[in-house]
């Protein structure tokens, strides 16, 4: 088996993909300080960090959406059954006995299954759900004018529960970086653009 | 090849990141910064008192030209010239200790309500009227009437000398007379009407810092430290600063003061000078609007459900120790047949055979009530419940309401004595020379009896004692911005809005359910990520 030298990650990609990291980092961190979890940066800091990021964030994520929809990137969300069980199967037993990935990545498939679906997800329900309920939040003394009769209450624990998702999957996605053929190559590619992978002759 | 482009990206990306993170942090730090820049030199700039505000000599009036042999003549020396002037301070407050804005009279030390002090001024109207703006009510046959009798002197003297003494119904001494270790001198009327002007913080404060009887006693926020307070102590009237005298807010006409009484707020409308350039200036709004923070700054967002006051004055009685507690039911012991006082830690008596017990308090936290401006108070005619802890007066508001904000107060509370037949509250004769006052006899039941009558009310010749609280809305002793409360303070578990319910805030409050089941899903997450990665390293040993 060779060992193929892959370009998958174009430059904007890894500098939103990073973009999002610190974002998220500071988001969860501030936010959950807010929540009250703990002290860190003190509630007022916390405050203005959690709400200069979400504005970063929301400028950001324009334009990722803009990118992937115009690049054709989009491709590689589209939600496929395809091999989902192999996948699963693969990293629940397969990758303790050192079998290959039942999908190889490439340029044309950059994301198994499991990953477009994830992924897909973030973009389409997770994000938008934590923009819409945080932006929400962040305009509380604006929702008389607008005519929203919510509940702070309501808002702020909906937000809370997709700041738990995030979590979960914050953790699994940094687990997942050492999955790679080595420990740290998802991690190189993601700096360099580059990706190691193992092909058949 | 490959390495030379992963340096190249690495490199350029990397200053990227860095020059983003750098970007974020000092922009919050400046955002940071700048609530905290010096606030001193934020303080805003306000015009001094003018020296002179009149354009009358008063010493060169004929009429002020004689030797007043009494404060009446005087009174009608100034009504000689100022003839509206009583017949305006008949009308307000300060002459009936009535609500004027309570048509049925029953509001006010004149009235029917009643504090956990000295309770109420029926039947010692002598010791009480010493702060009355006026001459000789010294029981219920006062004439109100009586322009003569109306007191000029008190609020318009300008050389600190006229004193009314504290126990002749408000009439000052005709000779030297001593009270406690002070001795009052007859006043040089003289000298005092030719140099009389608009009441500065020491008229007003002659009465107002020792309500309950002694200095800082009562309010919390009103003491002897205003007459010349420093910068942190109250912004406003800083003596080295704006020196604001206290109709710089308490806006007054025609010798009617702006202000709230028993049944009216101290303002209806939140409306601020850039809405009407006649806008009475006893709101913070008044001349801060209901924006007073930079543009863009959160706590902006806050003046709809929160005081100014809550954050800006973070607690009261800061300079000189106030009164939290009185037990009345202690009152009456005596040392080897006398009366005794016991002094405490702050120099201020703990107990004293004549009132009971106290407990003093500096640099107090208020305590916090949804505030429509409103207050009800209890009359002597109500009916109590003993068994409950009587509210001689209560906040009105509430978390719905879009007038009520959050306010601090202070809770004054106290044991003393009720009308057990009557389920009332009740009235002890408590000064006199007479075998029926308290003070004099220690007997409750003849206090009660003979204070009880001098109300007009019935006593049912059996009393008890009951609870009582007493609030008063925390306004004075605004503190210099930095030392504000900051968001930590309230939003936080145990935080200083602790105990009002009902609504969320974030910081303090959470749907336990969804931190249970979100923290679980984090720890299994942990736990999934580090047994999946232990058995990749366990297996993948044993396969080496």
């Amino acid at each position: 088996m060779a060992i193929k030298n892959l370009y998958l990650y174009t430059r904007f990609e890894r500098f939103w993909h990073w973009m999002q990291m610190v974002l998220v980092v500071l988001l969860i961190v501030s936010g959950f300080e807010i929540h009250g979890a703990f002290r860190l940066f003190g509630f007022e800091t916390a405050f203005l960090v959690h709400n200069s990021c979400a504005w970063a964030w929301l400028i950001l994520y324009a334009f990722i959406v803009f990118w992937i929809l115009t690049t054709g990137e989009w491709k590689h969300y589209v939600p496929t059954f395809a091999k989902i069980f192999e996948v699963l199967r693969y990293y629940l037993s397969g990758i303790f006995r050192g079998e290959p990935h039942p999908v190889p990545k490439s340029e044309r498939v950059k994301h198994n299954p499991l990953q477009r679906l994830t992924y897909l997800m973030i973009v389409s329900v997770l994000v938008p759900f934590q923009m819409v309920t945080g932006f929400i939040y962040y305009f509380y003394n604006s929702w008389p004018q607008a005519g929203l009769g919510l509940n702070l209450s309501t808002v702020a624990i909906l937000h809370t529960a997709g700041a738990f998702a995030f979590l979960v999957f914050f953790i699994i996605h940094v687990y997942m970086i050492t999955t790679g053929r080595t420990v740290s190559t998802h991690l190189k590619a993601m700096f360099t653009g580059y990706e190691k992978i193992e092909a058949p002759d | 090849m490959y390495s030379r482009v992963r340096r190249s990206v690495l490199g350029r990306m990397l200053p990227l990141f860095c020059l983003f993170s750098v970007a974020f942090w000092s922009w919050a730090a400046m955002a940071e910064g700048k609530v905290q820049a010096s606030s001193a030199q934020r303080d805003r700039k306000s015009s001094p008192q003018p020296a002179r505000w009149v354009t009358a000599d008063h010493g060169a009036h004929p009429i002020l030209q004689q030797d007043f042999k009494s404060p009446e003549e005087v009174t009608k020396a100034c009504l000689s010239c100022h003839n509206e002037a009583a017949r305006q301070v008949h009308q307000t407050i300060h002459w009936t200790w009535k609500d004027p804005a309570d048509r049925e009279g029953k509001m006010g030390k004149g009235g029917l309500t009643l504090n956990n002090f000295c309770i109420s001024t029926h039947s010692n109207e002598p010791r009480c009227t010493s702060c009355h703006a006026g001459y000789g009510w010294k029981d219920s046959s006062f004439d109100f009437s009586s322009e003569e009798k109306v007191d000029c002197l008190v609020c318009h003297d300008t050389t600190g000398t006229y004193k009314k003494f504290p126990t002749k119904a408000g009439y000052p001494v005709t000779e030297p007379t001593t009270f406690g270790k002070k001795t009052f001198a007859p006043p040089d009327y003289r000298a005092i009407t030719a140099s009389v002007g608009r009441p500065t913080r020491q008229n007003c404060g002659t009465c107002h810092f020792f309500g309950g009887g002694g200095d800082a006693v009562k309010h919390g926020d009103l003491d002897s430290s205003l007459f010349n307070p420093g910068r942190e102590l109250d912004v406003h009237m800083n003596a080295e600063g704006s020196d604001f005298t206290c109709q710089r807010c308490h806006t007054t006409e025609a010798h009617f003061i702006s202000g709230r009484t028993y049944k009216q707020p101290a303002f209806t409308e939140r409306k601020s000078l850039i809405d009407d350039d006649l806008v009475k200036l006893i709101s913070c709004e008044s001349c801060h609007t209901d924006k007073p923070h930079r543009m863009g700054h959160k706590a902006n967002d806050h003046t709809d459900k929160v005081a100014c006051q809550t954050c800006h004055i973070p607690s009261f009685a800061r300079a000189i120790p106030t009164k939290m507690y009185w037990d009345w039911t202690q009152a009456g012991q005596k040392k080897n047949g006398k009366p005794y006082k016991v002094i405490g830690e702050h120099g201020k008596p703990t107990y004293d055979t004549k009132k009971g017990s106290f407990v003093w308090e500096k640099g107090v936290t208020p305590e916090y009530f949804w505030y429509n401006g409103r207050m009800d108070y209890l009359l002597l005619t109500d009916t109590i419940d003993s068994k409950e802890v009587v509210k001689l007066n209560r906040v009105l508001g509430d978390k719905d309401d879009p007038n009520s904000r959050i306010t601090p107060f202070k809770v004054h509370r106290g044991r003393q004595p009720y009308d057990k037949g009557n389920s009332t509250m009740a009235v002890p004769h408590l000064f006199g020379k007479d075998k029926q006052a308290y003070w004099k006899s220690y007997d409750w039941d003849l206090a009660l009896e003979a204070g009880m009558k001098a109300a007009g009310l019935k006593y049912s010749g059996e009393h008890d004692y009951v609870e009582t609280e007493y609030h008063y809305p925390i306004t004075h002793m605004v503190a210099p911005a930095e030392n504000s409360l900051r968001c930590a303070d309230c939003h936080a578990d145990q935080g200083r809005m602790a105990a009002l319910g009902g609504f969320y805030m974030p910081g303090r409050d959470r749907q336990p359910l969804v931190d249970i089941i979100g923290w679980l899903a984090v720890a299994a997450a942990l736990l999934g990520v580090t047994g999946h990665g232990l058995l990749r390293l366990v297996s993948g040993k044993k396969k080496g």
